[in-house]
């Protein structure tokens, strides 16, 4: 029970149920599909990039509270970011995850997606925080294949 | 008899013959795995269409065979290699008496299901399916009787055609019939869905495949562990199943085939074992069934798959029927209950599987908090990504009840569902 809380924090529920900057851009914006064929979730990332910053992101889909969460609270924590300063994000967020990894600037950098930690006991679950991340990933490569995590 | 020397007999590998009503407490403790715990919760196993526990008995005979049996057959001239080629031909004709098959010769064995059917696909689909030819299969089907055929459909041009199935997760007949015509060459049908429990009249389609003259092909997988079968009363051509699924052994699984057309088909690997003569002017291949087993078989398998079904008649197919349906009830029932659930698969004839979903949680979630709870679900699409889509839902959790399953196991499930209401409500 107690790693259960730890998984399912009350900011964790809070995205999932009340996912911010959840809605679709223009054909204009890059954008990439995810798709976790294990347990069905599928996730679609915009993203407005101008001058190297991350002007905007949204994103769309269903999946489980965790995919869900971990994209919302992306797109807060990203928007008005640099690029440089996402792939750091995105770094020690990968790092917390899998190493569970602590440095202190890694904490400053990852803000309140520090809450992901309890992922790292489900490691099933890895792929599920991982997959609105690997899916902006590709659209900002531009890539056309769908994002796929097993 | 005492429930002591009746376990002690089933450990044996001989038929307890009793008529009294089926107890699960009887023979729980024949199933070392039972008896564990998870996450420091006692085990409600609740997966049994992904695979079963395996009893005492057939871990046993495993061991007896590398123990003091181990040898490769149908080579030596030495003691051990007659006792184990005699051993695995006997398993051979366990399955043939457990499947009511005329021949042990129509029984091949393979690695399971998914091995069996491509095996049918490459060897009987080469030689018998032409560009025009048409092979009929249902939405319910596993991935397993969808991909071998798309890949003989690739090679040979031959068309797909599906039967639909309704809101209860039925097969609709008429569009069966509508699908059969002098072009329809096979048809291939799961006899129970794993993703929904939904049985199928696979002697109707039989019946009305042949009357079309195609033949029959019935993925047995999820029916051989909930309900008795008759190969012969089925009048199928071809039937498939995985030991792993009946208290067998991972990587053994049966291929039945009429014996007339198995010994039309072309081989399907070479190598050892399959062949009479070989030279490299000519090879002539050896007799039915050994020509389709190319290599040394997985022999302890096939001891471990007889030693199973020894097993389960020793309980007896119909009592294990009868019971799994009771406790099927008593679980549909109490997760009617539960609010926000709801039961995906509804069909009148249904074997011991529910698919469900949560309204306030997705089934990877349901899944994770009842794992805390010692309770083992399966969640996802099942393999069936078809049933999926007919009611617009990426995944399901999927409850599979087995014979050594009790209330006890679906209680557990239900307070189980209250802490995933409490934690994601
Ligand atoms: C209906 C059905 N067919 C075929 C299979 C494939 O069985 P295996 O993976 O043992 O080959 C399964 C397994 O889940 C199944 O449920």
């Amino acid at each position: 029970m107690s790693d259960l809380r730890e998984l399912y924090q009350e900011v964790i529920l809070d995205h999932a149920k009340h996912p911010r900057n959840f809605h679709a851009m223009p054909d204009s914006v890059r954008a990439a599909d995810g798709h976790n064929p294990l347990c069905g979730d599928r996730l679609k990332v915009f993203v407005q990039v101008e001058d190297g910053v991350i002007r905007d992101i949204s994103f769309t889909g269903s999946g489980c509270a965790i995919s869900t969460a971990s994209a919302s609270m992306m797109t807060e924590a990203l928007k008005g970011k640099s690029l440089l300063e996402e792939e750091a994000i995105f770094k020690s967020f990968h790092d917390l995850l899998t190493t569970g990894s602590h440095a202190t600037e890694d904490e400053e950098l990852l803000g309140k997606l520090e809450v992901f930690g309890g992922v790292r006991e489900f490691p099933v679950r890895v792929k599920c925080a991982t997959l609105a991340w690997h899916t902006l990933q590709a659209a900002l490569k531009g890539s056309a294949e769908p994002v796929k995590t097993e | 008899m005492a429930v002591k020397s009746m376990k002690s007999a089933r450990n044996r590998g001989e038929v307890v013959v009793s008529s009294s009503a089926f107890s699960p407490d009887d023979i729980r403790g024949d199933f070392p795995i039972l008896q564990t715990t998870v996450h420091g919760k006692r085990l409600a196993y609740l997966d049994n269409a992904a695979t079963s526990q395996k009893p005492q008995a057939v871990i046993a005979a495993m061991t007896r065979y590398y123990n003091s049996q181990n040898a490769n057959i149908h080579r030596g001239v030495y003691e051990l290699s007659m006792e184990a080629t005699a051993a695995y031909e006997a398993a051979r004709d366990r399955v043939r008496q457990f499947i009511n098959a005329a021949d042990s010769r129509e029984v091949v064995f393979v690695r399971g299901a998914t091995e069996a059917i491509n095996l049918v696909a490459t060897s009987w689909g080469q030689a018998n399916v032409r560009t025009g030819d048409e092979i009929i299969l249902s939405t319910l089907e596993h991935h397993s009787n969808i991909v071998p055929w798309q890949m003989l459909a690739d090679r040979a041009g031959v068309k797909l055609r599906v039967i639909p199935i309704n809101e209860a997760g039925e097969l609709c007949m008429e569009e069966y019939e509508k699908l059969l015509s002098p072009r329809t060459r096979l048809v291939a049908i799961t006899h129970v869905s794993n993703a929904l429990g939904t049985i199928t009249p696979v002697q109707r389609m039989v019946r009305m495949a042949h009357a079309a003259g195609a033949l029959a092909l019935v993925d047995g997988a999820q029916s051989v562990p909930h309900l008795p079968i008759d190969v012969r009363d089925i009048d199928c051509d071809f039937f498939v199943f995985s030991g792993h699924k009946i208290c067998g052994p991972t990587g053994i699984g049966v291929l039945y085939g009429r014996q007339a057309i198995l010994q039309a088909m072309p081989p399907y690997q070479g190598g050892g074992d399959m062949i009479e003569t070989v030279s490299f002017a000519k090879t002539t291949y050896a007799p039915v069934p050994q020509k389709f087993e190319a290599g040394t078989p997985n022999i302890s398998g096939a001891l471990g798959l007889a030693a199973a079904l020894d097993y389960v008649c020793g309980i007896g197919m119909d009592r294990i029927g009868s019971y799994e349906h009771q406790l099927l009830r008593y679980a549909q029932e109490k997760l009617s209950q539960v609010k926000g659930l709801k039961i995906v698969g509804t069909a009148a004839e249904k074997a011991a599987v529910i698919s469900f979903v949560l309204s306030c949680a997705h089934p990877h979630d349901v899944g994770t908090i009842l794992d805390g709870q010692g309770v083992a679900i399966r969640t996802g699409h099942h393999c069936c990504q078809p049933v999926m889509d007919h009611y617009g839902i990426p995944a399901t959790a999927r409850v599979s009840l087995a014979f050594y399953n009790t209330r006890e196991d679906v209680d557990q499930l239900v307070q189980g569902l209250q802490t995933v209401k409490e934690v994601l409500g």
